[in-house]
């Protein structure tokens, strides 16, 4: 008898074609996936980047009597337009520092107005025809530069676009990561370590658990609702604080850093439980000097993949008013804040299109620190990852 | 001294009281052993901990009862009584614990005795947080449902928390006498509306890629392309909902004008999506999860009997896998339910019943924020909607939660 070869057979040829359409489906779905995840961050840059470069113009600034009462008046009138108010705005506060600046006229390189910057950047087009011709003539005689924007990384939040920076943001967010570290790392590892190595099969247990699984599954705004009603409505902590935020966050993350923890837990063997409790050493003594020194490089790598979930997260901050205008970074926990999340939420809903720039920038920044947090949980774990 | 100075100070006293504790509960131990006769039943530091424990809890108890007073509104004792108070009971339970100290104490247990309460208690935390939300929710959305009936709320078709301007326009008449409707059907139009749009993206795009990344790909591959899946869900959805605003939302009004169709800007279908892309990694990883789970044997039988890659997933693989797939599904579904940011960004504010994903449309938990960041005072009816609407939420993504677990608690039993 001879073998009908798959060539020859209809129904074979069919079955193998759908086989190779359901395969390219099935890839397609992810190149789709992986396809976005290259435009979504093409996107971003390209937006984005060009707010790490700003337009600084080399301008003339006179201090004297007048000029500290009127301040715009320290530059020429053909440069007015050009240089940025938040350059001017301090002239009486530098002339008080440092009195010997009265009566001298310094020449230095200052931030130009956001408008001539977008306006280099190709974006506006609404200056007037005798800005456009001044800027034109600055930049030939070299007095227009692009230079790094470094007052984006070391100012606070501003009305003037080129005066905006995140560095009250990030502040902002140090704060807030340290105090959820604070909060739920010892809660969680405690009930990590009470649901693996303590907790009797009962009732309660099985209830903790229950609840654990699906707070982690609770949409993060009713955190806020939480956070409102409870810690600044019953418990007085400051509205709009790093605290409050901290505490929302700190409850949020607790429910990842207690599964990844046991996880942790679970990975070491029972051998090393049963050979301590050998020697005689009580539970705790267990515990405390093997179990959690051999699961600690496993519950930290939860730990920082928890942690950087909170710091990208917003709904529950804005609930709790950390969206306030922050022009200085705050020095305590309970004063007001914004995190860098906020920062980029409020700035996205500004009018002005530099402020589009200067929300990507943001996004750039944040998706930086959450990507190098990622990166080192990943090689964490590589590095201290025990096979039993 | 306010009170964050008074924690400090309380807490600041605390450390070096506790070490002076522990240096004379060893010392104490330790002489003890010296003078001979019995054998110490514990190690010299768990006696240390023993006199630290008896000193610190009277003082946190003090410190405790004081501020719950305060708070409650009990009483207000001033922050000097309290610390004296306290500093008198931890000398008290010092001496005490001091003085029980003696070779038979069974020190080492009673820690380890302690260290378990200690344990629990912050175990129960997790249940202390849920029975606040809970509580919160309820206690609020109580006093929003006393003014506004709850027949109105789940079936009117008009959400107008603030209606004063009208009255301030000289038009009272439309403003009816209460100044102010909350029908919540529009809200949750919308919600569903941008559910099923993200489910839409999610559902397939997340199966079919766990299908291609368990049954499929190369080891290679695979550990390629789960980072990415990982990257998508690490992604702050704030940075979702710039994107959605800024770079999808035009996308699509261009693309419905150049089919001669007109999109609103704030329209419904943007956050959709891009929430769908949001929610693919959730789907993916859980799918993934219970197509591994589906033991070897039943992919060999079929392949034995002459079945293709395709139809062994499609006729055997799938049907098995039904409840983790729909369970992964209910879960993606909670997630876009509650999902905030995307929708604050990209979605409109005005609650708009309609079923076109082109017009704008409000969401829930974009209402739930607008009320919370307004300027109305905290027990105005608008504000207070925010916790009725939570209240709804709630109640929706939990049953969804539980049922998902459940299905896939039976999933795995079957096949343990």
């Amino acid at each position: 008898m001879k073998l009908k070869g798959s060539r020859d057979n209809p129904l074979l040829r069919r079955r193998y074609r759908a086989e190779r359409r359901f395969r390219t489906i099935c890839g397609g779905a992810i190149l789709l996936a992986v396809a976005f995840l290259v435009a979504f961050f093409a996107d971003i840059l390209n937006q984005g980047l060009p707010a790490f470069y700003y337009t600084e113009v080399k301008a003339q600034i006179t201090y004297s009597q007048d000029t500290v009462e009127l301040p715009p008046l320290a530059v020429s009138d053909k440069l007015r337009p050009v240089v940025s108010r938040g350059v001017l705005r301090v002239i009486p506060q530098e002339v008080e520092k440092n009195p010997d600046l009265l009566g001298t006229t310094v020449e230095r390189w200052v931030p130009a107005k956001s408008d001539i910057d977008q306006f280099r950047k190709g974006h506006t087009n609404k200056l007037d025809d005798d800005v456009v011709q001044t800027v034109h003539e600055l930049e030939q005689s070299g007095r227009l530069r692009t230079a790094f924007n470094t007052p984006f990384f070391t100012n606070g939040d501003s009305k003037l676009p080129e005066m905006a920076g995140i560095w009250s943001a990030a502040v902002g967010s140090i704060y807030l990561l340290v105090l959820t570290f604070l909060f739920a790392f010892p809660i969680g590892v405690m009930t990590a370590v009470y649901l693996e190595e303590f907790a009797p099969d009962n009732r309660l247990t099985q209830t903790i658990e229950v609840n654990i699984n699906n707070l982690a599954a609770v949409p993060s705004i009713l955190f806020g609702l939480l956070g409102l009603a409870v810690f600044i409505n019953f418990f007085g902590v400051p509205r709009s604080s790093a605290l409050v935020g901290g505490l929302t966050i700190g409850l949020m993350t607790l429910p990842i850093i207690i599964i990844s923890s046991r996880a942790a837990l679970r990975a070491v063997p029972d051998p090393i439980r049963l050979g301590a409790l050998a020697m005689g050493a009580t539970r705790w003594q267990v515990v405390r000097d093997h179990v959690l020194p051999l699961s600690l490089p496993g519950i930290l790598t939860g730990t920082i993949i928890g942690l950087a979930q909170a710091i990208g997260e917003t709904a529950p901050l804005i609930i709790v008013g950390l969206i306030a205008y922050i022009p200085d970074a705050p020095t305590s926990i309970t004063q007001a804040a914004t995190v860098l999340p906020a920062q980029v939420f409020t700035w996205a809903s500004m009018p002005e299109r530099a402020y589009v720039e200067k929300t990507a920038a943001g996004i750039v920044v944040l998706l930086v620190v959450l990507l190098s947090m990622n990166a080192a949980a990943v090689l964490l774990r590589r590095r201290f990852e025990r096979r039993w | 001294m306010d009170t964050g100075n008074a924690i400090l100070v309380f807490f600041g006293g605390l450390i070096p009281l506790s070490y002076a504790a522990f240096v004379m509960g060893r010392r104490r131990a330790v002489a003890l052993a010296r003078g001979g006769g019995e054998r110490m039943h514990s190690r010299p530091q768990q006696y240390g901990w023993y006199a630290v424990v008896w000193m610190a809890m009277p003082a946190i108890a003090v410190a405790l009862v004081a501020s719950f007073a305060g708070l409650l509104g009990i009483a207000h004792p001033p922050v000097a009584m309290t610390f004296t108070a306290a500093l008198v009971l931890a000398a008290g339970g010092l001496a005490a614990g001091l003085h029980q100290i003696r070779p038979g104490l069974r020190a080492r247990n009673h820690l380890d005795r302690l260290v378990r309460w200690l344990l629990l208690a912050a175990a129960l935390v997790s249940i202390a947080t849920t029975i606040a939300i809970v509580l919160s929710i309820v206690f609020e959305a109580i006093r929003f449902f006393k003014v506004v009936s709850l027949w109105n709320f789940v079936t009117g078709t008009e959400w107008a928390p603030d209606k004063a301007f009208l009255v301030g326009a000289g038009r009272a008449g439309e403003a009816g006498s209460s100044g102010y409707t909350f029908g919540s059907v529009p809200l949750f139009a919308g919600t569903f509306m941008v559910t099923l749009i993200a489910m839409a993206v999610a559902l397939p795009v997340g199966l079919f890629s766990a299908i291609f990344m368990s049954e499929y790909a190369s080891r290679r591959v695979r550990g390629m392309a789960k980072p990415v899946l990982e990257v998508l869900a690490g992604i702050p959805t704030v940075v979702y909902g710039f994107f959605a605003a800024i770079t999808v939302s035009p996308l699509i009004v261009d693309i419905a004008a150049f089919f001669g169709l007109d999109a609103s800007y704030n329209n419904i279908l943007s956050p959709g999506l891009v929430m769908g892309i949001m929610i693919i990694p959730f789907i993916s990883s859980l799918s993934d999860d219970v197509i591994n789970a589906i033991p070897q044997s039943l992919r060999e039988g079929a392949y034995a009997l002459g079945t293709t890659k395709s139809e062994t997933i499609k006729q055997i693989l799938l049907p098995a896998a039904t409840p983790g797939i729909v369970s992964a599904t209910l879960l993606g579904v909670s997630r876009a339910l509650g999902e905030t940011m995307i929708v604050v960004m990209a979605a409109g504010l005005r609650p708009n019943l309609t079923a076109n994903p082109l017009e704008a449309m409000t969401t829930v938990t974009v209402r739930i924020v607008d009320a919370l960041t307004g300027d109305q005072e905290f027990n105005s009816p608008a504000t207070l909607s925010a916790f009725g609407l939570g209240l709804v939420l709630f109640i929706i993504t939990l049953s969804l939660n539980v049922i998902s677990a459940v299905m896939v608690r039976r999933f795995k039993q079957q096949y343990d």
